[in-house]
């Protein structure tokens, strides 16, 4: 039970930066995810908070010490790999058993809590076996146990999930929500999978390039992108990003998008743009907010109408995409009202959630 | 098209049974080379003539010269054998033979244990240069190292010897009091082999995942610990092979001790292919001396029995 803290750390590999003054603060149990595109130097922030990897410079708290020095032994924290790295030679329960045995635990606890953590995770059965007797998801389990059972202070995951299959991911992320509702214990999740971020983080720390970008609740985070990175990264399909150019209309604002499109903005958010007007800008709308007009309060200045190149349907709903200006678009209807592609289908964009994006300095304004 | 439906009828193949059992031979032989592993059997089997000419001929002729007796004029049976057994000296080499090598592969492994872990340690730019210096010993032809070592233990010219006084110490009668002498072939036969198992220790400890170690750094294990925990058991199976392959080649050792001691001081640096060499060549009983080296068989096969199953087992644990 621990919170955790980053001041301004920095890895330096030789003469690549992999991570670049990060700041951060975990309070107690809380569950955070880092989250960025493979490279941005997540497993390394993880590692460095592990102390499998030295910080550059900066400072690691855990706890409210500085454990800049410490080895991982002494840190009191769990890790599990994505790989899993269970010892092979070693059943379930001699893996599980193996950092409290170095630690002098008494058999009787030791068995105490084996017992126990395999009760949370539904492995009592397996205890016995080898790694290689197990299935992926039995493995992943006996890893999540290996870290249970020392009762850390913290649980540092590295991708635990992306070597299961697509049915089993989504089963032990559930699982892994389950544990720490359960076990109450500050966790440091890394995964470049935003499902799993959005799923499973208290506050998501999305990371590019060794800097962090954004960190939010995945509410906040997928509303209120703060960066055009974030944006793009958040959300499935992703935000449509189309360069525009904002317009006076009277006492209004106008995005125009093309030269047959251009949508109002909404009267809140008039002022805020207010003085962007005439700048080239990106326009940040969702799929799921380009629908089919369907509301009958709406405003009907918002609609427009385009030509479909792709139609895909899901079931619940249809993806639509169209072309504006040369930019691919995503539009998110209800099935019943989809065109075929090549025809026109009249659209409406939910300008209330738009967003603008600074293109030179890459912010949400 | 009317033929190959005939062929197919069933009352034409029972009408005519010389037909039909060509037919089915030829059918055997086709699935028979359809199967990927006759194939490779009989690609194989050239190599295997040749190997079966080269090792099993010889066994067997060696197996039927021990049962000759000396002038090779008469079937004896087993009188080779309980004749030797009944000889202290070869009870003596039989024991000398033990403990040469047990030991020298005990230090062996031992020496090429640690060294791979020093090895291993080094940054990869200094690993490169130390391996080819420690492999160096290996690769010299061994008739040669031995006599350079021969040469270090000369009684009267040997360097060692001129070290040693030089420092204060006494001289060491390095070949000519038998103890010394078993220890020195033991020594040249360490020295010679260590390098073969620091290179199969350092090639084994490259292949234990590093996540491993670092699972391990978590779970609270120091270096000794994950030595102990970790790299063993993960070496476990490299370790058993190298050593029975080591301890065979070390039992059948030659040259060392032939060009060293032949033998002596009083027979006591004797191992069986040394003891073999003086018994059938140098005094011309073939047989007895087939008889000698023969004895080496069952040991090394009961050795080999229990370490292979040993590798077995836990190569299907671990996989
Ligand atoms: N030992 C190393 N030596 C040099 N560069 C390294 C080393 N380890 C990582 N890097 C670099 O640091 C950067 C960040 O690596 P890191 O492993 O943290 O990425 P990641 O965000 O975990 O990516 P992924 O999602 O692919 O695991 C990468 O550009 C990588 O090439
Ligand atoms: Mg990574």
């Amino acid at each position: 039970m621990a919170e955790v803290a980053l001041r301004n750390v920095i890895k330096r590999y030789d003469d690549v930066e992999a991570v670049r003054s990060i700041s951060l603060d975990i309070p107690d149990n809380e569950f955070v995810v880092l989250v960025g595109p493979s490279g941005c130097g997540k497993s390394t922030t993880l590692r460095m908070i592990a102390g499998l990897e030295e910080v550059s410079a900066g400072d690691i708290y855990i706890g409210g010490a500085i454990v800049n020095d410490l080895p991982p032994k002494d840190r009191d924290i769990a890790m599990v790999f994505q790989n899993y790295a269970l010892y092979p030679h070693m059943s379930a329960f001699e893996n599980m058993s193996f950092g409290l045995k170095l630690r002098k635990f008494s058999k009787d606890e030791i068995k105490k809590r084996v017992d126990h953590a395999a009760r949370i995770l539904d492995i009592t059965e397996l205890l016995d076996r080898k790694p290689k007797a197990l299935s992926g998801g039995q493995r992943q389990r006996v890893a999540m146990g290996r870290a249970i059972v020392r009762n850390p202070k913290v649980f540092l995951f590295d991708e635990p999930l992306s070597n299961l299959d697509a049915k089993l991911r989504v089963q032990m992320r559930t699982e892994i929500k389950r544990v720490h509702q359960m076990v109450k214990t500050t966790t440091v999740y890394v995964t470049h999978d935003q499902v799993e971020a959005m799923t499973l983080a208290d506050r998501v720390v999305v990371m590019n390039g060794g800097v962090i970008e954004q960190i939010a609740s995945p509410q906040d985070l997928y509303h209120h992108p703060r960066t055009r990175f974030v944006a793009g990264f958040i959300g499935s399909p992703a935000m449509n990003l189309i360069r525009c150019r904002l317009e006076q209309n009277g006492v209004g604002l106008r995005v125009r998008i093309s030269d047959a499109i251009s949508l109002p903005v909404p009267a809140p958010l008039s002022a805020r743009y207010q003085a962007l007007t005439g700048k080239e800008l990106i326009f940040g709308l969702r799929p799921e907010h380009i629908t089919e007009p369907r509301r009958s309060d709406r405003d009907q200045q918002s609609e427009f109408t385009a030509t479909l190149d792709v139609v895909e349907p899901m079931g619940m709903e249809t993806m639509v995409y169209f072309t504006v200006d040369g930019q691919e678009v995503c539009g998110r209807v209800e099935p019943g009202s989809a065109k075929g592609p090549g025809e026109a289908m009249p659209l409406y964009a939910d300008m209330n959630r738009m967003h603008l994006i600074d293109p030179q300095t890459g912010l949400v304004l | 098209m009317a033929d190959t439906v005939q062929t197919w009828s069933p009352d034409l193949q029972g009408s005519l049974p010389g037909i039909s059992a060509s037919a089915s031979a030829r059918r055997g032989l086709r699935l028979f080379m359809r199967r990927r592993s006759s194939i490779a059997f009989l690609m194989c089997l050239p190599l295997i003539v040749i190997i079966a000419g080269l090792v099993l001929y010889p066994a067997c002729y060696s197996i039927y010269l021990s049962m000759l007796n000396k002038a090779q004029t008469r079937f004896i049976g087993l009188d080779n054998f309980t004749f030797l057994l009944s000889r202290d000296v070869f009870r003596q080499v039989v024991e000398q033979t033990a403990i040469f090598a047990l030991s020298a592969v005990f230090f062996k492994a031992l020496i090429g244990l640690i060294t791979a872990h020093l090895i291993n340690n080094l940054p990869a730019k200094g690993q490169r240069k130390w391996r080819g210096m420690l492999l160096v010993p290996w690769v010299i032809p061994l008739a040669l190292s031995s006599l350079g070592w021969w040469w270090l233990f000369d009684p009267t010219h040997s360097a060692l010897n001129y070290v040693l006084s030089s420092l204060g110490f006494d001289e060491i009668p390095w070949l000519s009091s038998p103890y010394w002498a078993r220890f020195s072939v033991i020594l040249v036969n360490v020295w010679y082999g260590a390098p073969f198992f620091l290179i199969m220790y350092l090639a084994a400890l490259k292949s234990v995942p590093e996540q491993l170690y670092e699972a391990a750094a978590i779970d609270g294990a120091n270096a000794w610990q994950k030595f102990i925990h970790i790299t063993l058991p993960m070496m476990r199976n490299i370790i058993a092979i190298t050593v029975l392959f080591s301890l065979i080649v070390t039992f059948a050792n030659f040259d060392i001790v032939q060009i060293m001691t032949a033998g002596g001081p009083r027979n006591m640096t004797h191992v069986f292919a040394t003891y073999a060499f003086m018994l059938g060549i140098r005094s011309g009983d073939l047989p007895l001396g087939a008889a000698t080296s023969l004895f080496m068989f069952p040991i090394l096969a009961i050795a080999a029995i229990f370490i292979l199953r040993g590798v077995r087992k836990r190569g299907r644990e671990i996989g």
